[in-house]
């Protein structure tokens, strides 16, 4: 095929998706409790360090053997893990996801595709949260304080106020400002293709 | 407007702008912004939400692999067929004009998107939304909710029955009033074409007044946000009809790995 369509503009999710984006169980990939499963949070902040009480936070990921799940479900779970949730952040700007620790898809480095949406952010974002020790030549290419945007931490003690525990996953994600985290253009999001 | 009195608090918040200090703001993104941009600007000043929400770093790109090729699935077992009438979620008819509304979602190589998840939510007639922060002193209509879910069919095709949105104020600027919208959640075949966009209606009159609108610098970028009226899928003594339809990003897959996928 040739012809390349121009695709439709993104705008805001805006302030009032929250009656029709979120539903019961969006976050909870697997049950919380079950073998393997492991909490992953974080907080999403502004351009001057305070926290984005109205964003929405989607993840994307393989099972930890490195599986691409291809698996309906994900609205109604019924026991399948799909691979796929969506988290909205609270009045503190933190959003929470209880799922298994994905495995490198394809052979590559493990990582969480995160796509990050709110009010006062005009088209969607996407990112990557690198499982700790996890690299590539993606990410050894980074500058080093850009690559560490996109590295998920081990929580080694309580988090104050957070519910969070040794052991879960910390990806913080800076919509601006000096720990501004890196995300991404994908090569097909360039159009038109060449210049005019 | 400046104040001299003493009783003014320097924690006082500014006075919000006029209208016309926001055109002149868009006007001058625009004109500082190379034509043919297929996206918003997410640095968009006249839009004050934006200012401290957008990164400042240009992207980083990224060749896009395993999970990343892959959207998320969904099927019938994840919604109700019912959810894609937004007038019958409850005991009677919602106020407003009923209207039809369909489209295909295309892929930007002009494949349909099949079986894909939409999800929408809206304003009622009146502007309102059913969220507890909207402050809008317009009427919640009980028999409206304003969200609705459906899949495409195996022709890329999505259809809605809703009622025609109302548009509303909000604290942008001073008088700022968003354009009759509807909120879209789209996916694609790869995690890459996720969009979340708003369908607007054609000829409404606050298309030049509205930041969030022209934050796509392109107008015939911006045209693309515009639905088209459709006499033929207007229904006789029921509904009139819109259509819209939805371009996504190209996939980065093989013509060899779709059909392993298909
Ligand atoms: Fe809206």
């Amino acid at each position: 095929m040739s012809e390349t369509l121009a695709p439709t503009p993104g705008q805001t999710i805006g302030p009032f998706f929250h009656d029709a984006l979120p539903y019961p169980g969006d976050s909870l990939l697997v049950p919380p409790g079950s073998a393997g499963a492991v909490r992953l949070h974080g907080t999403v902040y502004d351009g001057s360090g305070a926290p984005v009480p109205d964003a929405l936070v989607e993840l994307r990921q393989a099972d930890p053997a490195g599986r691409v799940p291809r698996v309906e479900g994900s609205l109604r779970r019924d026991g399948r893990f799909t691979g796929w949730g969506r988290a909205a952040t609270d009045a503190a700007g933190r959003y929470a996801f209880t799922t298994v620790t994905p495995g490198g898809a394809d052979g590559g480095a493990a990582f969480f595709a995160v796509t990050v949406f709110a009010r006062g952010l005009l088209d969607r974002l996407f990112t990557r949260a690198y499982l700790p020790g996890e690299s590539d030549a993606f990410l050894a290419g980074l500058p080093a304080d850009d690559a560490a945007t996109l590295r998920v931490l081990r929580d080694t003690r309580p988090g104050a106020g957070t519910g969070a525990g040794p052991g879960d996953l910390r990806f913080d994600i800076h919509l601006q400002g000096e720990r501004e985290t890196v995300f991404l253009r994908y090569p097909r999001h360039a159009f038109p293709r060449c210049g005019r | 407007m400046p104040t001299t009195t003493a009783a003014t608090s320097a924690a006082a918040p500014p006075a919000p702008d006029s209208q016309e200090r926001i055109t002149a703001e868009i006007t001058a993104a625009h004109a500082a912004t190379a034509p043919g941009a297929a996206q918003p600007r997410i640095d968009f000043p006249p839009y004050r939400s934006s200012a401290l929400r957008h990164p400042t770093k240009d992207p980083r790109h990224a060749d896009p692999e395993g999970i990343e090729l892959v959207a998320p699935v969904f099927g019938h077992s994840d919604i109700d067929p019912v959810e894609a009438d937004l007038t019958i979620q409850h005991g009677g008819e919602p106020i407003g004009e009923r209207m039809l509304l369909t489209g295909r979602v295309l892929d930007g190589d002009g494949r349909p998107v099949r079986h894909q998840l939409v999800e929408i939510w809206q304003a009622n007639a009146g502007g309102r939304y059913i969220h507890k922060r909207d402050q809008h002193p317009a009427p919640i209509d009980p028999n409206f909710t304003g969200v609705g879910r459906c899949l495409t069919d195996g022709d890329g095709t999505y259809r809605f029955t809703t009622i025609k949105p109302g548009p509303y104020p909000w604290r942008n600027h001073v008088n700022a009033w968003r354009p009759a919208h509807i909120h879209f959640s789209l996916f694609g075949t790869e995690f890459t074409q996720r969009l979340i966009t708003q369908m607007y209606f054609p000829g409404d009159p606050l298309f030049a007044l509205d930041p969030i609108y022209q934050s796509i610098t392109d107008r015939p970028a911006r045209e693309r946000l515009v639905a088209s009226y459709d006499h033929d899928l207007t229904t006789h003594e029921w509904a009139t009809g819109y259509r819209w339809d939805i371009v996504l990003t190209g996939t980065h897959a093989t013509p060899l790995e779709r059909a392993e996928h298909e």
